[in-house]
């Protein structure tokens, strides 16, 4: 799967399950500080990503996770694994 | 076909309140940082034991059933926190009610235990055993917190609730299904020690740790298996996630409750939430939640409802059932806990620290 497209998906379950305004979220955004994510946001995150995107993510694994380019290279890496 | 029927409802919550404004005082934490991640305001700290909240939410069920405590064939107390080890919280409840006639035992799920105990009840009923049990969930888990620990020390608090279950012939009302489920593997998960056999040991594990959850994992585990065992437990009756009437699930934590909502495509006004006002009462939630719903006109005639519940062990659990025609109490109680002119902090302060 295209890069591009996993960010396009992410950008829109960022908006659809977390409620984030569309224009505030860019790939270097980090997810507590700018677009204001705590911790168990960023787990409904990952369990919309594990659902649109038929992957798993352990918890070991996202716990590293701090800005939206780091969560699509996760996604990234495990569908085209 | 004989089936389980919920026939009356009580609860017992202690009268100290405990504000996350309080606990600003005691520990690093504010209002606001535990009201978004949790969706609690504030909890109550029992000033007496769980058998005392117990016989209480009790003598409000069979009331409400219009029945004598000697009419109860079966009393069952689900709690992780009994007062004592021996006697069984529900032998002393017994006591302090007068339900003279019934056998009595606790139930141990954590805080999927009232689901654990309707189900056990409900089939002693439908096997004939029994025709009339008490089956009450009371906790007191903040004899265990870890004031220190803002992740957990913030989430509990104390209270009992209590459905009388009869046994009906009738198909239009009762229990309809359950699906109990549980994963021992995932034991570290969430877990209170201190009090079991290992204690004395003294496992650097424990040293310095009461009440211990990864909040994450239990989150992400908690959605899942609520969602599939609520909709495992609707196939089971022939019915969809399309007609459930009202979810009134374990009152752990709101965003927990939210995202399994959202999993079973229910819309706010089908979902039960009292977490702002008691935190989580662990196997008490639900039948709290029950009462109060009933007390607020949610529940009608012929509703289907669907009990969901998660909890350490790990341990989870839907039930589902359709309430009958009556949605008062036939009696009410004037059962009441002393008094206490305590504050919430003042209670939470006197508890002795391990």
């Amino acid at each position: 799967m295209e890069r591009s497209a996993i960010e396009s998906k992410m950008v829109d379950l960022l908006v659809e399950e977390l409620g984030i305004e569309r224009d505030k979220i860019t790939m270097a955004a980090k997810f507590e500080e700018d677009l204001e994510v705590d911790s168990l946001g960023v787990v409904e995150l990952l369990m919309a990503l594990e659902d649109n995107f038929d992957v798993n993510i352990p918890d070991e694994e996202a716990e590293a996770i701090t800005t939206v380019s780091e969560a699509v290279d996760i996604v990234e890496a495990k569908v085209n694994a | 076909m004989t089936r389980a029927a919920i026939t009356g409802w009580g609860k017992c919550v202690p009268p100290a309140v405990l504000s996350n404004h309080d606990l600003e005082q005691v520990m690093d934490t504010n209002d606001e940082w535990i009201h978004t991640r949790s969706g609690i305001k504030e909890r109550r700290i029992a000033h007496v034991e769980v058998s005392d909240m117990a016989a209480v939410a009790g003598q409000h069920a069979i009331a409400a059933a219009g029945l004598e405590p000697e009419d109860i064939d079966m009393l069952l107390v689900c709690t992780c926190s009994p007062d004592r080890l021996i006697p069984s919280a529900a032998a002393m409840v017994q006591a302090k009610i007068g339900a003279h006639n019934a056998g009595t035992m606790d139930l141990n799920a954590a805080c999927t235990g009232f689901l654990y105990g309707l189900t056990a009840a409900a089939g002693l009923i439908a096997s004939g055993a029994i025709t009339r049990a008490l089956v009450i969930g009371a906790e007191k888990l903040t004899a265990f917190l870890n004031i220190g620990e803002r992740a957990t020390g913030v989430l509990f608090g104390d209270g009992a609730g209590a459905v009388v279950l009869e046994a009906t012939e009738n198909a239009n009302e009762g229990i309809l299904s359950t699906e109990l489920g549980s994963d021992g593997r995932m034991t570290e998960l969430l877990s209170v020690t201190h009090t079991g056999t290992e204690y004395p040991k003294g496992d650097p594990l424990y040293a310095e740790r009461t009440v211990y959850m990864e909040g994450r994992e239990i989150f992400r585990n908690a959605v899942v298996k609520m969602g599939e065992s609520a909709t495992n437990a609707l196939e089971k009756a022939g019915l969809t996630l399309a007609d459930v009437d009202l979810l009134i699930p374990h009152q752990a934590n709101v965003r927990i409750i939210d995202a399994t909502a959202k999993r079973m495509n229910l819309n706010p006004a089908q979902v039960y939430v009292n977490i702002a006002s008691y935190g989580n009462t662990s196997a008490a939630t639900i039948p709290i939640a029950l009462t109060e719903a009933l007390e607020e006109g949610r529940i009608k005639p012929g509703d289907v409802i669907v009990f969901v519940a998660f909890g350490g062990g790990l341990t989870w659990g839907g039930l589902a059932l359709r309430w009958g025609d009556r949605t008062e109490p036939i009696r009410t109680s004037d059962a009441a806990l002393p008094p206490t002119d305590k504050t919430g902090l003042e209670l939470l302060a006197a508890r002795p620290r391990v």
